[in-house]
């Protein structure tokens, strides 16, 4: 994959050309427009942009598709931040009489940031990320996926990569839309298990019995645990690492680990003989020490919820395809069938994508060109398709239009359903 | 006679309104009644409130002791705690059916004084949920399900089939459902949304957007159609105050009423000025508590603060003396120590300042967050260090510190007993009085600020005396992390500055969204 080094400098001129020729509007206004069903619902929208500068716009609103890319195409911004539906167009929030402007409806969104690992990473700290800790970004994703299709019946979820160091959710099902503040903050709750701050040695702390979302989330941890925290990590390969978590244990187990690791080197070794202690203890049935293995993989592994983010109704979140600022990179969804494969680093940047525009055409794409023209499209928008495809941006915007797919369908069940209600009656 | 009253007595709709000992408080009261009647019911329904407010602080909601001195003070106000209710008088010379009719028209006295702000609409339907939570919970088995009659409470219940196919997940979702129990009881299967307080704490079984909740956990969905309930009723109230603020016996008695809720709230005015930036390093060793010292010496050692930190350090110092330009020198001259430069400080933090002083966004003069506020609230995460080292410290960890401060063993370890009993206040309390080398503080610690004034007057520092304005003044929510410029701004506007704001009408949120949030 031809690299193309990506410069902040050359963000201003590449901008354009971006919100000009690749950015998809025409998927994302059918995105947020949810099949039109809600009147006023794009509308009513608020998006905000960053210019240079840090020039932070907020309460932008656009009436239409073509309205919204011009903006975009005249403001050029460096980021775009998705709001909530509010009761009033948020560009003339100013006009409505006090109190009555009001955030009603956004999709249920997570925020997943590899900063807030930094204390049981040794590979990266602060916003650098490598394939190592990366996996902590899947073990996130496995579990909260699985809860929230199964535990909250939610089916309409779309992860995407914020472009630097972390993952989005947006849970778009109509239900989470309409979640009250009060509904959000106990779904991140239910999903959050690691808690304290800086304070704060054990995070985790298990009782019985273990809640079915407990275990169900431990298989996921289960699996990943060996290879990444023991291997990957390292974290009982030297002293520094290994004190961390000894700090976890009880006093009992950590004597005897401490004579045991003088001996043995072999971190695998070290992590199952200290698995055995517990288990042992557990069978004498010692209190407190019921689960501390169970404890520390979830402590090192387990997904860490920006909970401020989920819980507010006009809490913004950076938009799927916005360009990260920094990185260049391009918020793209992830696809969950190839989770395992998703490496942050193949993701396009903004100048790759760019630059893939000026390569000349190949027979094939001139094909699908000419299957295109006899479509009743018109000349602008049938550029526009024409060119994301030719750039390393079209399977993602294909994973996007998947997805909007399994939305429209659902919503046409939905609508049968109620209309077979209604002849029933 | 004494048919006729009987008769009497049995068409009276009163009695058909006071029939069970707890209510949903669904049909208002239309008898006349006394000014100092109405008075008097509304004082000590308040006084009852602020009771189940405190004892909320101090005890587990669910445990002994809260229920018993719940209890007392129930007993004590002349408030209902019979299940059963005849004419008899008590000593108190009421009757029970008269103590329930106190019970009716307090809480409705109270709806009008507490349905104006947010604030206070929040701190109002928090303890009406605790107290009917505690009178619920109270009740016989016979007498819970006579009330979800009364109230026509119905709810899906499973199916033997279903309950032994999920038997095991329904065993590990609930303590004290046991195999046995769970072929006993009945399960209620609602959609999550209905019982959040069970899905926050993760003590039921969810599947498929459904909660599976036994029977024994009914009163959180009862809670919730009370609070829904109530909620709205506020919100239907606040629209038609404006009629009954117009009646000029009621109106002062009103806002006494509303204003009676908060105490100190340990805003500035008064000692604004008095500090210098010079004296913050000695004076957060001598008078600052431990959780304000503690962000103190974090901000000193890494010269950053996140969000959450800087929110309660920030309004902390607010409310000890800083200026606004103090604060803004006080926090860029430690930022730019670090990886921040003035530039960026400027940019993305002084916004923030300014903010805390009221100078930006909806320009509400925050207040300082009380102790409550701190141990309830954003309990700090990754990187953080705000919160109450006694609510959120590994109480190995919280014993270092107290070591390291020469806190002698005995009294750390009756810290540390205080904070075991989860009675955090009371642990800040000790360690006042330990450092402070005194026997009994003779004060009840519930601010950080509080601790400082008592603690400088006696040090003699003279930068006591605290604000004494007691308006309700609200305390900002979290506003986003980074981009705080015009991100999210607080929703609680100061009452004097609603009227005025109309330019601000974004940032204010809608009576009835407000009631869905909680």
């Amino acid at each position: 994959m031809p690299e193309a080094d990506y410069d902040p400098a050359s963000l201003p001129d590449l901008l354009p050309l971006y919100y000009r020729r690749l950015f998809p509007f025409s998927q994302y206004y059918r995105w947020l427009n949810y099949g039109g069903v809600t009147k006023g619902y794009f509308q009513n929208r608020e998006f905000s942009f960053t210019l240079k500068d840090d020039i932070y716009v907020r309460y932008q609103s656009f009436s239409t598709q073509s309205e919204l890319e011009k903006e975009m195409q005249k403001m050029n911004p460096y980021k775009i931040d998705v709001g909530a539906v509010y009761s009033h167009r948020p560009n003339q929030h100013n006009t409505v009489k006090s109190g009555a402007f009001q955030a009603l409806e956004k999709e249920l969104v997570f925020d997943i940031d590899m900063t807030d690992y930094d204390d049981v990473r040794t590979c990266c700290s602060a916003a650098d990320i490598c394939m190592k800790c990366w996996t902590l970004m899947t073990i996130a994703i496995r579990i909260l996926d699985r809860a929230l299709r199964e535990d909250f019946g939610f089916r309409h979820l779309l992860w995407v990569y914020s472009g630097r160091r972390g993952v989005h959710c947006w849970v778009c099902d109509e239900a989470a839309r309409k979640l009250s503040v009060a509904a959000r903050s106990a779904v991140a709750e239910y999903l959050s298990l690691v808690k304290g701050g800086e304070d704060m040695v054990k995070k985790v702390q298990l009782s019985e019995p273990l809640h079915p979302f407990i275990r169900e989330s431990l298989v996921v941890v289960e699996k990943y645990f060996p290879q990444y925290a023991i291997s990957g990590q390292d974290i009982l390969g030297n002293s520094k690492t290994v004190e961390k978590v000894l700090a976890l244990v009880p006093d009992e187990v950590r004597e005897d680990l401490q004579t045991f690791f003088q001996s043995e080197k072999n971190p695998m070794k070290r992590w199952k003989r200290l698995c055995a202690l517990v288990q042992h203890q557990r069978v004498s049935s010692k209190k407190g020490c019921q689960h501390i293995d169970k404890e520390i993989m979830l402590q090192y592994c387990y997904p860490r919820l920006d909970v401020n983010v989920s819980k507010g109704v006009n809490h913004l979140l950076k938009s799927p395809f916005s360009v990260h600022p920094k990185t260049g990179r391009i918020s793209v969804p992830i696809d969950l069938e190839e989770l395992d494969s998703f490496d942050p680093f193949d993701v396009p940047t903004i100048s790759l994508t760019c630059e893939e525009l000026d390569k000349p055409r190949d027979a094939d794409e001139e094909d699908e060109v000419e299957k295109e023209n006899e479509n009743e499209m018109d000349a602008a928008e049938r550029r526009k398709i024409r060119d994301y495809k030719r750039t390393s941006l079209a399977k993602y915007v294909k994973l996007f239009d998947r997805f909007l797919d399994g939305m429209a369908r659902s919503r046409k069940g939905e609508m049968l359903r109620k209309s077979d209600l209604q002849k029933d009656f | 006679m004494q048919f006729s009253r009987k008769k009497k007595l049995l068409s009276n709709p009163q009695n058909e309104l006071y029939g069970h000992c707890l209510q949903f408080y669904s049909q208002p009261p239309t008898e006349n009644m006394s000014l100092s009647e109405f008075e008097t019911f509304a004082v000590e329904r308040l006084k009852l409130l602020k009771t189940v407010e405190n004892l909320g602080v101090s005890y587990v909601k669910t445990s002994d002791p809260y229920h018993k001195k719940l209890y007392a003070e129930l007993t004590n106000l002349n408030f209902p705690h019979k299940t059963e209710a005849d004419d008899r008088k008590d000593q108190t010379g009421l009757t029970e059916f008269e103590k329930r009719r106190k019970d009716h028209i307090s809480h409705f006295i109270l709806r009008l004084a507490y349905c104006q702000t947010e604030d206070l609409r929040r701190w109002f339907i928090q303890q009406e949920m605790d107290l009917f939570r505690y009178r619920f919970s109270d009740l016989p088995a016979r007498y819970k399900t006579e009330f979800l009659h009364r109230n026509n409470l119905q709810y899906d219940t499973l199916s033997v089939e279903e309950k032994r196919k999920l038997a095991v997940k329904l065993i590990n979702s609930s303590y004290g459902v046991s195999g046995a129990t769970v072929e006993e009881q009945d399960f209620y299967k609602v959609p999550f949304q209905d019982a959040l307080d069970l899905v926050r704490t993760r003590k039921v079984f969810l599947q498929g957007g459904y909660a599976y909740i036994p029977h024994q956990d009914i009163i959180s969905i009862v809670l919730n159609d009370f609070r829904t309930r109530l909620s709205k009723a506020l919100a239907l109230t606040a629209r038609s105050l404006p009629a009954v603020q117009s009646d000029e016996r009621l109106q002062p008695l009103l806002s006494h009423l509303s204003h009676a809720y908060v105490g100190q709230d340990y805003s500035i005015q008064k000692n604004i000025g008095k500090i210098s930036l010079e004296q913050i390093d000695p004076l957060s060793a001598k008078s600052f508590p431990l959780c304000m010292r503690q962000l103190h010496k974090s901000l000193r050692d890494n010269h950053h603060l996140r969000h959450g930190g800087r929110m309660q350090y920030g309004l902390f110092l607010k409310g000890v003396g800083l200026t606004l330009d103090q604060a803004l020198q006080f926090w860029r001259s430690e930022f730019v120590k670090g990886k921040v430069d003035a530039d960026k400080f400027d940019k993305q933090y002084a916004y923030n300042v300014r903010h805390m002083f009221g100078k930006e966004g909806k320009r509400t003069d925050y207040t300082p967050y009380s102790c409550m506020k701190v141990i309830l609230s954003n309990a700090p995460s990754q990187g953080d260090y705000h919160g109450c080292p006694f609510r959120h410290s590994d109480p190995e960890l919280l014993k270092q510190k107290l070591q390291s401060y020469k806190l002698s063993p005995s009294g750390i370890s009756q810290i540390l007993d205080l904070v075991k009993g989860m009675h955090y206040q009371l642990a800040c309390q000790k360690y006042f009085e330990f450092t402070h080398g005194i026997e009994d503080s003779g004060f009840s610690l519930n601010h950080p600020n509080q601790y400082f004034i008592e603690s400088q007057k006696l040090l003699g520092g003279g930068g006591g005396g605290g604000g004494g304005s007691k308006e309700v003044k609200s305390e900002p929510e979290m506003p986003q992390k980074g981009q705080n410029m015009a991100a999210k701004t607080p929703s609680t506007p100061h009452p004097q500055t609603q009227a005025l704001s109309k330019q601000d009408a974004a940032e204010m949120e809608d009576l009835d969204s407000l009631f869905k949030d909680e």
